[in-house]
Parts: C-alpha cells; structure tokens; sequence
C-alpha cells in the first residue's frame, strides 16, 4: 500500500510535467470539457448540471472511507452529498473518485473530478493551482491517545514521548518544526499503522488533525479504546477544491451555508464521530477562520 | 523563479541530507546483500542437499516477496508489536530495520547474479580443481568464485543499481530519505510540483548513472578471457 502511494505520487507527478507543458490553458473553462472519464456524459457545471464527480479520500474512516464499489461513508461524503442535492444531483448520479492527498491539484487540472471534498486544507500555495469554495469544516491538529493515558494534555506534554503520523504530511512537519528536540516521531504511511502502534504501546499519542483522529478512534474496531485529547494547536480550513476558475464556487457556498443553518451539518458530524466524546472546536467552526471564501 | 527561491530556501539543505540517507543505505545494503548473496550462492552450488535446499527456497521465498511486505514487517510486526530494537537510539533503530529489509530482500538476486556468474565457468575448472586434492570450499575460493565473481560484475551491477533504487522503500519504515522529503515538499509546495519532482528525478540519475557506467568499465577491465 506504501508503495503504491509513492509510485501513484510519482505518477501524479509526470501527468502534471505533461500537462503543463501541453495545454497550460486547461483551467479556462468549467471541467467538464476535459471529461477524461469515458462514457460520463461530462457537462457537470452547476444548474442544468447532471452528474458530478467528485473526489473523496477511500482511506480515512469518518470523513471519506469507502470499501470496493459500496458506498461511501464519512462526513466530507456527507457535505458532498448535501451540496450536490443542492445543485441538483441526485446521489445516484455521483460519480466518487479517489483522490490521495498528492494527487488533487493534479485531479482537479485534468478534470478527473469537478470537486474535491477530502480533508483539504485551504493554503496559498494550494490557490496557486486551483480554487477553494467554503470552508465546511474547521479542524485543528490534535493529538490522539490511549483512553485510560491522562499524562498526555498537549503538545507541551510530549517530552519524551514517541508520536507516530503521516509520511509527508503537514502534521508531521509541524512537530518537526515546533516540537522536535524532546519527541520521537515516527512517520509510517497511512493512520491505521499509527494506531496498531498506540494500541500496543510503542506510541504515546498519534497526532493529526482533530476531526481526522475522531474518525479513527471512532471505527468499530477502535471502539473505546483511544479518545481525542481535545487540545488543538493548529487551524485547518477544510475547503472545497474546485478548478481554476469554476463557476460553482458560489453555489456550493450557499450549499454550505444552508446545510449549517438546517442542523444537518450537526447532524452528520456527529454521527461519523460517535462514541469517541469528541466534540468539534465551536470556537473555530464559529469564528474568523469559518468564514467561506469569497468566490472570484 | 519567485517561487523556485523560496523553495530553495525552504529546502535547500534537506535535499543533500535526504539522499545522502538514500546513499548510505544502498552502500551498507550493498555490503549486507552481497555477503549474504555469496554465502546463498555457494549453499546453492555446494555438492550439500540439504544446503542446496535451503538456498533454493530462500532465493525463491524472498524474491518473491513484496520489498514493502519485508519492510513493514521490521516496522509493524519487529518494532511495533515484538518491540525488539537494535539500538537506543530512536531513528537508527529505523535505520538499521531498514538496512536489514534491503540486505535479505537483494541477498536473492546477488545470489543468482553470482550463480549465473558460476555458470561461466567452465566444468573442466572445477574437475581440475578437485583433482589437484581440492574440497569444495577451497575450490570454490581459489578456483571458481574469483572467475564467476569477474564474470557477474554486469548482473550485481545491475543489483546495485535496483537496491539504490528501492532504498525509497525505506520510507515505509519511518526512515527520513528522499521520496518522504519530495512528498512532504509536495504538500507543502503543489505551486513547484513539477520542480519538485524534476529535482528528486536528476538526482536520483545522478547517483544511478554512475553506477552503471562503472559496472560496464569494470565488466569490461576484468572479464576472463577464454
């Protein structure tokens, strides 16, 4: 699985070397026009639009999980779904796509996928290549640890500590950067390597963003076993990735905006985290870094 | 260009550091493979059944076996579950897991390099060999391995330049090299994609190149002329 990740980022990779130097323009129009999908009738834009491909994470249990060709689960499939009913898409007429975290930029260029809804973080380098409608959610990077560990509050608590987390990601290069001299930081390739490690004790504390952590503890097989320390130490404005300018923008702001106001937003969020007492930064999802991007 | 200097500013230093990871992981997996590849080579050929049937299987189990599969089980299963460490210190442990996962996983195909190498070797030199009172280990020291050695160089060459290579793999066993770098950049800098992945490719020619064209030089000095 490690290795198929490297090689799909390698691969992601050469199409950007390719499709940069063969047709720059690719982000003048809506996405469907470059329908790389066959068969997929393409014209997704928003109103008369019929079908939507969206791009979702497969791997991470509570936001974007998705087992072969059943349903996927998780809130950012929850925000999706809302949004896309509000653009007029039935759920049977979204087509799910799965887009690694290395692989967006490049997905929403080629017009693989017309958005993105998985964990993305809205950052300038990111709005260099590609636009953001919402944020949906705001989360924050946490720490997550063995339910009965009580010696572990906060990042300032890790001295001393093994901490596991992501190859690669911006996680893992934020304790690099803040925490480094008193912690060990083992990076693995995907979360669920991380808590096997928690689980048997050779981790202290698994860190990611809070929301992420929650879906993990949250999986029947983590049942009880893990809990969320609760203490965030970093702001992450989950957007929407759509292509360079898309008209959607707006809309799916409106989508967005309705679905907070209706409770079901609430709604989803708390059933992809039950059981884990995991509660959402009220302050943050309120705040500042809620407010939704104003469309170009 | 704006963007491209401040990408070396960010990184400038960490690239040179994350191959030279990579470099001296091949190198110290280059040394493990290899003796364990001579020592599997002569079980293979040695006139003992039973030692040939356990270089046979081991070649045919570990070839066979994913590179990741053997480095997650150092990680997962050594580390993470057994919670055997080699070293106290937090990141050679990782180090030395993934030393190891290289060194087992190549000892097969150095291994049937060197084999294909005995194969040059004509019979009549083993036969002379045991003829002047020689046993199989002082045959195959003096008379065979020097020659097969001279004539694999191409095939461990080859070896070589395949374990550098998958010293990405390394990645997987929390080790800090080049692909874990060129991901991080990534996500931190998708604006550069394309510099990032150019930068990790020539410098990925810049180590493997080389090694190529001293395999072919060296083939060509020492092969045995007959």
């Amino acid at each position: 699985m490690i290795r198929s990740k490297f090689l799909s980022v390698t691969a992601a990779a050469a199409a950007a070397a390719l499709s940069l130097s063969a047709c720059s323009p690719s982000s003048s129009g809506g996405a469907g026009e470059s329908s790389a999908a066959g068969g997929a009738s393409g014209s997704s834009q928003a109103g008369g639009g019929d079908t939507l491909r969206i791009g979702i994470k497969y791997d991470q249990p509570g936001l974007g999980y998705r087992q072969g060709e059943a349903q996927p689960t998780g809130f950012d499939t929850d925000v999706a779904r809302y949004v896309a009913e509000k653009m007029g898409v039935a759920e049977d007429d979204i087509t799910w796509v799965q887009t690694p975290s290395a692989n967006r930029e490049n997905a929403l260029e080629n017009g693989e996928v017309d958005m993105i809804f998985a964990t993305y973080s809205i950052t300038d380098a990111r709005k260099e290549r590609v636009d953001f409608a919402g944020p949906y959610f705001v989360a924050g990077q946490d720490l997550l640890v063995r339910a009965d560990d009580t010696s572990i509050t906060g990042p300032e608590s890790l001295d001393g500590k093994n901490l596991c987390s992501v190859t690669g990601s911006t996680s893992a290069q934020k304790i690099k950067d803040q925490f480094a001299s008193g912690v060990n930081l083992v990076e693995q390739g995907g979360y669920a390597e991380c808590v096997t490690y928690l689980e048997s004790g050779q981790v202290d504390a698994v860190t990611t963003d809070d929301i992420i952590l929650a879906g993990l503890a949250a999986t029947d097989a983590n049942q009880g076993k893990f809990k969320v320390v609760g203490n965030t130490f970093t702001t992450e404005r989950y957007g929407v990735g759509i292509p360079k300018g898309s008209d959607s923008c707006e809309e799916i702001n409106e989508a967005i905006t309705e679905m907070k106001e209706s409770g079901e937003w609430e709604k989803a969020l708390q059933a992809n985290t039950e059981g884990t007492g995991y509660e959402y930064s009220e302050e943050l999802n309120s705040g500042d870094d809620a407010e939704l991007e104003s469309c170009s | 260009m704006e963007s491209l200097s401040t990408l070396m500013e960010q990184y400038g230093t960490q690239v040179p550091a994350a191959f030279w990871t990579n470099i001296r992981l091949a190198l110290l997996a280059t040394l493990g493979s290899f003796a364990l590849g001579v020592l599997l080579a002569l079980c293979r050929i040695s006139p003992v059944a039973s030692l040939r049937a356990l270089g046979t299987g081991y070649v045919h189990v570990v070839r066979n076996t994913p590179l990741t599969i053997l480095m997650l089980l150092g990680v997962l299963a050594v580390w993470g579950q057994l919670k055997i460490t080699f070293a106290p210190d937090f990141h050679l442990n990782f180090f030395i897991y993934a030393v190891i996962a290289l060194s087992l996983y190549h000892a097969a195909f150095m291994c049937e390099a060197i084999r294909s190498g005995v194969n040059t070797v004509p019979l009549g030199q083993a036969e002379a060999a045991r003829a002047i009172g020689l046993g199989f280990l002082p045959a195959a020291r003096l008379v065979i391995l020097p020659q097969a050695l001279r004539g694999a160089i191409t095939p461990l060459g080859n070896t070589v330049i395949a374990l550098t290579k998958n010293t990405t793999v390394a990645a997987a066993a929390s080790v800090a090299e080049a692909s874990g770098l060129m991901k991080t950049m990534i996500e931190f800098r998708p604006d550069v994609m394309v510099a990032i992945f150019l930068t990790f490719a020539i410098g990925f020619c810049l180590i493997v190149i080389p090694i190529g064209l001293l395999t072919t030089w060296a083939s060509d000095k020492w092969a045995v002329a007959r």
